[in-house]
This record gives C-alpha cells, structure tokens and sequence, in this order.
C-alpha cells in the first residue's frame, strides 16, 4: 500500500465559508498537482456548487461532508466510505453528507490501480478500507486537539462519541461545527491510529444508505436530469454496422422539424441537435444518412461461433498447467468431454448512456456517471487539442453501469465531446441514447467458446482436467493491454478458469483470442461470467459420472481451500442440502444445485432450487447465497449485492443474447433483450460468513455463480445438462 | 398551447400534441423526478397517475394527458399511499442506483390506492411492468407490504 501524508487543506487556503476543517490525504509527491477551487463535482453539480479537495470537510453548520473517489452507480459508495470515515471520527451518521470527488488522480486514485482513478473490478471499499479510516482518525485527532487547547485539559482526556466531543470530568462538550474552525490550525497528525475492531460503531452494522430519500423522491439528480441554460439535446445517428462511417447525409427534413437546431457529422455518426429530446428524435427520424461500410464488420453470431469452434480444435497459448493433463486423459478410466457456448450480452443498465458538455475556448466541462476518470479525461483533452486538467469531470449518480460507463475507449463520452466540438462549443450538449442506441452500441460482454475434457480413475476421482477457451480479449488494444495481457494472455479472458480452486493433479488452461469488429467490455464479473459456469457445471457432469454427490465433490476437492470450503458449507447447511427436496406436483419436476466461485477476491457460494413444469417452463424458487467478503463493512449493504447480482446474473441466464446477423445487431430494447421482473423472483437467502479479514468487493462475484447453480439444479430435476447460455430446455 | 393540471396545478405547454408527456414533464416543465428508460412502455421507469390511473408517460401523447389530472413522483408523497411508500422506500433501503424507483413507487402507488392490502399475487400484476436491473424485486415488494401497514 501507498505510503500517505496527511495535508490539513484548510490552511492552503481552501477554506470557504461554511467549511471548517479539511482534510486531504495525498501521496506525498503529488501536493503540486492539486487543483483549486472549482473542481468539485457530487449531486448538486448542476446547480453550480463548487467545494474544496479532500476526503473530509467539517462545516461550522456540523455536518460532515465526506469526498467519495468512487462512482455511486447503485453498489453503495456513498453509504460504504462515508461509513469508514464516521467511523473513525466517532461522528453521528445523521451528521454525514456524500459528495463525488473531482477528476484528480493525485489524491483521488484507486489505489489497487496504482496512478489510475477509476472505478471497478468491486474495488472501491477495499481499497479505501485504510484510507479512508485514516481520514476520520485525523479529523477526530484534530477535533479532540482544538478542544484540548480550548478546555485546558489534555486531550486524552477528552472522548468522542457520536459527534459529540466531550471532557467528562469538567462535563463540558462541543459538536464537531463548534470546533471546526479552530481544528483547522491544528497541526496534522503524522500518524493516527485506528480503532481495534471490537470497538467499532458502525462498521458491521446496518448504516442507512445516504441515497434512499432522494432516489425515492425524485430529486436525485443523474447525467440525464441536467439542464444547463441554452443546452442542446443530441441524438445521433450511427451506422448499422461496427466499422461504419457516414459517407453523406440530407438534413433537410430534419432541419425542418421545430425545435431542431442544427445537424452535424461527427466520426461516430451525424447528430441532430434540437431544443429538446422528442425534437431531436423527430429530426434523427427524418434524416437520412449514406454509410461508408467499406471497413464495418458483416459477419454474423453463427458465424463467429463457427470459427471458435475450429479454433477450439487446436492448442491456444497456456494460460496455466499442472502435471500432465494430456497423458492424465490418456490413462485415465473414463474420459468427459463438453463444449459450451455464450453470447453478447449488453449492460442494459436502467439510465441509457447520456453525457452533458459544456465548452469553452479553454475548458471543457462534463455531468457524467463519471466512473473512469483516468481515461475520460485524457480522451476528451485529446479530442480537443486540450491538457487533460483543462477537462473538468463531475461524478453524478450513475443510473447503472454493471461496469459500461467504464469505457476503455470513453466511446460514448467522445461522442458527446465531439458534437459539442463540431458546433463550436456554441451551446451546451446533452447526447442522449435512447434505449435502441444503447443496445446496440457493443461494447458487450464477448461471445465465448469453452471445450472441457476430464479423466476420472476407477475410483471416480478427477486426475485430468484441460479446459480451452476461445473470445475477444476485453484488454487488448487498451492502455491495459500492457498491464495486463501477460504472454498473449488476456487475465480476464481466463479469470476463474485458470485459477481453477480444485485440486486437481493434471490441469491445463489454454487461451485463443480472435480478433473481431464487435467492441467489447467488461460485464459485471468479466471472465468469471463464463468460466464460473463452464467449470462449475462441468463440475456436476464429473460427479453423475463418478455417482457422487456434487456438494461432496467440491468438499473434497477444496480441502485445502479454506474459505472455499466454509463458503460452500454454509450455502449447502442453510439450503438443507442433505435434505431431499419437497416433492413436486404431478407432472412437476425439482432440482437442487450448487455452484461455489471467488471473484475480486471474494468467495460465494449459491444452492439455487428449481421446478421444472411439464411443458419445459421453469422457475427458481429458492437461492441460498453464502458469501466470505472479509469484514461486512455493512451487511445490508452485502445483502443488497448479493441479491442483485443473482439477479442480473439470472437475467443474463434466462434471456441474456445480443446476436447478429449479417454484423447488425439484432436486439433493440427490452422486448427482445428481456429483463428478469418482479414476478419471476425467487426468495433469496443471504448468509455473510464472520470475518476479521479486510473487507473485498460485493458488488460483482454473487453474479457468476447463478447461472451454474441454477443450471446443476435444472441437471438434477431433468437429467439433461445445459451446455449454452441462455438457458434453453428441451422438453 | 396546452393545458396541463399537474399534482393539483394547472400549466400551459407549447409543444406539439404528438410529444409523449415524459418529455413535456422532464423537457418542457423541468419535473425530472419521472425517468426515460425504454420509449417504448417496457419498463415503467416513466409510469406516472393519468386520473389516478398508472401510465407509462413516454407512451402518452400530450394530446390524450390534456385536461386529465396528473400526477408524478414529484406530487405522489401529497397522497397517503405515496406518502407510506416513499417512507417505507427509506427504511428498507430498497434503492440502488435509483433509476428505475420513481416508477416503482408510482406504480405502487397504483395498486395501494386500489387494493389496501395486495397479496403477493397482486403486487405481482401491478409491479411486473416495471424493470429493475439492479434486482430490488424483494425489497420493493417487503416495502409495498410495509407500506400498506402503515397507510393512514
């Protein structure tokens, strides 16, 4: 970890009215980069707030301002660090306020991403687990030392609690506004120490979320929701196919419709700009574009799998390698083989892609569900000839992301920078994507193809396990390309695959990766989408070989993977695995099935139970989901994640398919790219193991491992495996 | 112009009478509390009351909201059903990126004003029009119970 130094801002005069003490924590060479006033972001953005840097700002008004790094896209950040920060300086949560930090890597970096400041790979509270404590240990250390100097007592004699500080032999006591202002000309501690976690308050309690009233109100304001004066609305239109460029286009019809302002070709597509979205659409609806195809891809889903499926007969590049898988399978008793297949998927989130620009001869300014700073911000400076600290990035709530609005390549963020350039930064822009454009606009979780082979001796046990996997590389042609593509290979094309949890003693993992004109990204849980439900269902067909029990089977094999282990135990003891289910109506069949994966460093086990109706229609009844996350910073928090990650897992399971034919995207809105709704929920059980560990990501690993447990409980009540996602049984 | 009464006032609007009432609300009136998420009555993330009536806005035309009496999540905590959900919303933290809940709570809203005490069955008729991706399902359903226990 980063070495810190604590900066009190307030004395670089950063103080403004209101606000007492502030404070920052910056690696220690990056003081000269910090930006001035002006670079704040949160919520009230629109209306034009402007507040300091730091993690802390204690007004005179007592409230607690806490800076969050980290984009709130529904996972909970605004609730998660502002807790560590009250924690450690013993403040009441009714005194807490969240705001977005301002694009500045200097101080506001992820710090598992080394200089990067971003969001994602469930991150934001392990990383911010000591940083953030650290800035309410010195806040409070700062609070008791101005009360000390004031009251004339030693400051250890002086308590906190609750936002109240104290001297009980003298009974005198202040509130943090109280001593704000003299906090500020404290010294800053050179090192603070934390709480034992015996003595926390709040971490590993339910904090309310500091969200819930405004997005249950209507005043939560997103990306969508900002209105500057004189802004534009623009929609654009964007050539059928991954590669097109417009060749030409007649505007004339849409610059007839009232409210149309203007139309522009941009490298994307030509954008139609209007006083208003339903204007904008009318003009986009009324042009006509001529495509430049010469360079869009064309091929189609069957296609693409067919040439994964020749790929897949030849060696890719090793990914990992145990003994002797080969030989294993030669000599082994009985050999398994399974091939598996996996769509596009699009993210889908709720708030279609969207982003507000505002340009000035020397500035660029951006409302945006700012999750990737780091790239947005050179992007965006690169396309307008600008130093990247000309562009000013304010984090609004994200209406979510599932990881999309972490664009490697800002596509949807240059967009709007590039209309707002190509009309001379004349008005303000709102590029708005209806739901059509969002769903096909790519950057999909990439198409998949996985072929398993598996030996078992006489006995039943495994001895050879080969696992190929052929796909998009997700890094490839990225600034992480670098980073982390390691000998050709993608680790996030082979995550949960390759360090496949089992003891297993001949294990080898191969990687193709074909290039294709789709764009892809990262989708919630990236690799171990794929390789979580490939392995872990190939996991039960081993056992029905050998007549074992599943959950025995994984028991076995992951004596020595601890958590693992107690994972998968607590799921099978809370789900009454031993247990036969209660029996069907007639004509019904049940299933039981389990599915264990760690992801971003976090392990969850799920037992899903299924029925299965005569006419092959099916639903899940049930899901039991233990999870070891290290210390529950906040378990309803953890809970949340779970359930929402089985969720957009089973979603993906049930229905998730981008296709293409002929390179067009198939899919448009949820119609034929359906959602998982409320009638088809099953009941969720949440089981948090006890930790004293520091705390990992919640907000991706319960998805990956949904679909195998759903898939092993339709295995059990069919006798049928599902070796392709979505799920389609026949009857 | 046309003439709106929205929660309880009357407004006048110049746009054309083909506009879907979720663009003269968000565009024309500045209330954007009622969300776009589909433009095609998918998702009810644009549900609001047409006399009391759930209705998805990005599908209503200005022309058929003239003169009729609505209601948005801007207004829906005037009414006592609005008022017990918003609450219960809060308390069981069923948000999270929020998106989708001005819709969810509308068309709660919907259902309490109809039936006090809905069966699982019931709310799942009234809510299964209303997409959530971050999966709040069960809590907005522990929250509509909540809710109907509590309106006064």
């Amino acid at each position: 970890m980063n070495a810190f130094e604590i900066v009190n801002l307030s004395r670089r005069d950063f103080l403004k009215a209101g606000a007492g003490l502030t404070l920052g924590i910056a690696v220690p060479d990056a003081l000269a980069q910090m930006a001035g006033p002006g670079q704040g972001g949160g919520s009230s953005a629109a209306a034009g707030t402007f507040e300091p840097n730091a993690f802390v700002r204690i007004g005179t008004d007592n409230t607690v301002t806490v800076i969050v790094k980290h984009l709130e896209m529904g996972q909970g950040t605004f609730t998660g660090l502002p807790t560590l920060v009250a924690e450690e300086l013993d403040a009441d949560w009714g005194q807490i306020r969240a705001e977005g930090a301002p694009a500045d890597a200097s101080r506001y970096n992820n710090l598992f991403m080394g200089a990067v400041q971003g969001t994602g790979g469930s991150t934001a509270m392990a990383n911010s687990y000591e940083q953030m404590r650290k800035a309410g240990a010195a806040a409070r250390a700062m609070l008791v030392a101005a009360a000390a100097e004031r009251w004339k007592v030693a400051p250890d004699s002086i308590t906190v609690a609750r936002g109240a500080v104290m001297h009980p032999p003298s009974n005198r006591r202040a509130n943090f506004g109280q001593l704000a202002a003299s906090a500020a000309k404290m010294p800053v501690p050179q090192e603070v120490k934390l709480k034992d976690p015996k003595d926390f308050a709040l971490i590993g309690r339910r904090t309310p979320r500091t969200d819930s009233r405004a997005k249950s109100n209507g005043t939560a304001i997103y990306t969508q929701d900002v209105k500057l004066p004189g802004m534009l609305t623009a929609l654009v239109a964007h050539p059928p196919r991954f590669g097109g460029k417009p060749k030409s286009f007649d505007a004339e019809k849409a610059k007839a419709v009232k409210g149309v302002v203007d139309v522009v070709a941009i490298p994307q597509g030509v954008a139609v700009l209007a006083n208003d979205f339903w204007s904008a659409k009318k003009g986009r609806d009324a042009l006509t574009v001529e495509w430049e195809e010469s360079g869009a891809f064309k091929l189609g889903s069957a296609e693409i799998m067919a040439e994964y499926k020749k790929l897949a007969a030849t060696p890719g590049l090793p990914a990992r390698k145990e003994g002797d898988p080969a030989g294993a399978l030669g000599r082994a008793a009985k050999t398994l083989e399974a091939a598996y297949e996996f769509p596009y998927l699009a993210h889908a989130c709720m708030e279609p892609m969207n982003c507000v620009v505002k340009l000035s001869a020397d500035a660029c300014e951006i409302w945006n569900g700012e999750q990737f700073q780091s790239i947005d911000q050179p992007e965006v400076a690169a396309v307008l000839g600008m130093k990247p600290e000309q562009v000013k990035l304010n984090m609004l709530f994200a209406g979510g992301s599932f990881g999309r609005r972490a664009n490697p390549h800002a596509d949807y963020v240059v967009e709007a920078v590039q209309i707002a350039k190509a009309i001379g930064g004349r008005a303000p822009v709102k590029l708005v994507w209806t739901r059509e454009d969002d769903m096909r606009a790519g950057s999909y979780r990439p198409m998949y193809y996985h072929a398993l082979k598996a030996g078992l001796d006489a006995q039943g046990n495994i001895i050879a396990w080969q696992h190929r996997i052929v796909g998009q590389s997700i890094l490839g042609g990225t600034v992480f390309e670098g980073m982390m593509v390691k000998d050709g290979i993608d680790a996030t094309s082979v995550e949960g695959a390759a360090n496949l949890p089992y003891a297993v003693p001949n294990l080898g993992v191969d990687l193709h990766s074909p290039k294709m004109g789709v764009p892809v990204q990262w989708w919630r849980s990236v690799g171990s989408t794929h390789t979580a439900f490939s392995t872990e269902t190939f996991l039960d067909e081993l056992a029905l070989a050998a007549g074992k029990d599943p959950y025995q089977v994984r028991r076995a094999l992951l004596a020595k993977s601890p958590r693992h282990k107690a994972v998968l135990e607590m799921a099978a003891t809370e789900a009454d695995w031993t247990t036969p289910l209660v029996s069907a109506r007639v004509g019904e069949r049940r299933g039981r099935g389990i599915a264990v994966h760690e992801s971003f460093n976090t392990v969850v086990a799920q037992v899903a139970e299924v029925t299965v109706r005569r006419d092959g229609s099916w639903r899940v009844d049930r899901v039991m989901c233990a999870v070891d996350c290290g210390v529950a910073v906040n378990p309803d928090v953890i809970r949340a994640q779970m359930e929402s990650g089985i969720v957009y897992g089973l979603t993906a399971a049930m229905y998730g398919a981008i296709t293409l034919k002929d390179g067009v995207v198939e899919q448009s809105n949820f119609h034929d790219y359906m959602p998982l709704r409320m009638n088809e929920m099953p009941r969720i059980g949440v089981y948090i193991a006890r930790s004293n560990e520091k705390p990992t990501g919640v907000g991706e690993p319960a998805t990956p491992v949904i679909a195998p447990a759903v898939v092993n409980a339709l295995f059990a009540a069919t006798g049928k495996p599902i070796r392709s996602l979505p799920i389609r049984i026949q009857t | 112009m046309t003439t709106l009464n929205v929660n309880g006032k009357g407004v006048s609007v110049d746009a054309d009478p083909d506009t879907p009432l979720l663009w003269v609300l968000r565009d024309h009136l500045n209330m954007t509390g009622t969300k776009y998420g589909c433009g095609m009555a998918l998702c009810g993330a644009c549900t609001v009351h047409v006399n009391g009536q759930p209705a998805r806005s990005c599908s209503t035309p200005l022309s058929a909201a003239a003169g009729k009496r609505i209601t948005t999540i801007e207004g829906i905590g005037q009414t006592k059903e609005g008022k017990a959900l918003q609450s219960a919303w809060v308390e069981n933290d069923v948000p999270q990126c929020g998106y989708c809940q001005s819709g969810q709570i509308m068309s709660a809203a919907a259902l309490l004003a109809k039936v006090k005490r809905p069966t699982d069955a019931e709310i799942d008729g009234a809510m299964s029009g209303n997409v959530c991706r971050c999966g709040t399902y069960n809590r907005i359903r522990v929250a509509i119970r909540t809710a109907a226990r509590n309106v006064k």
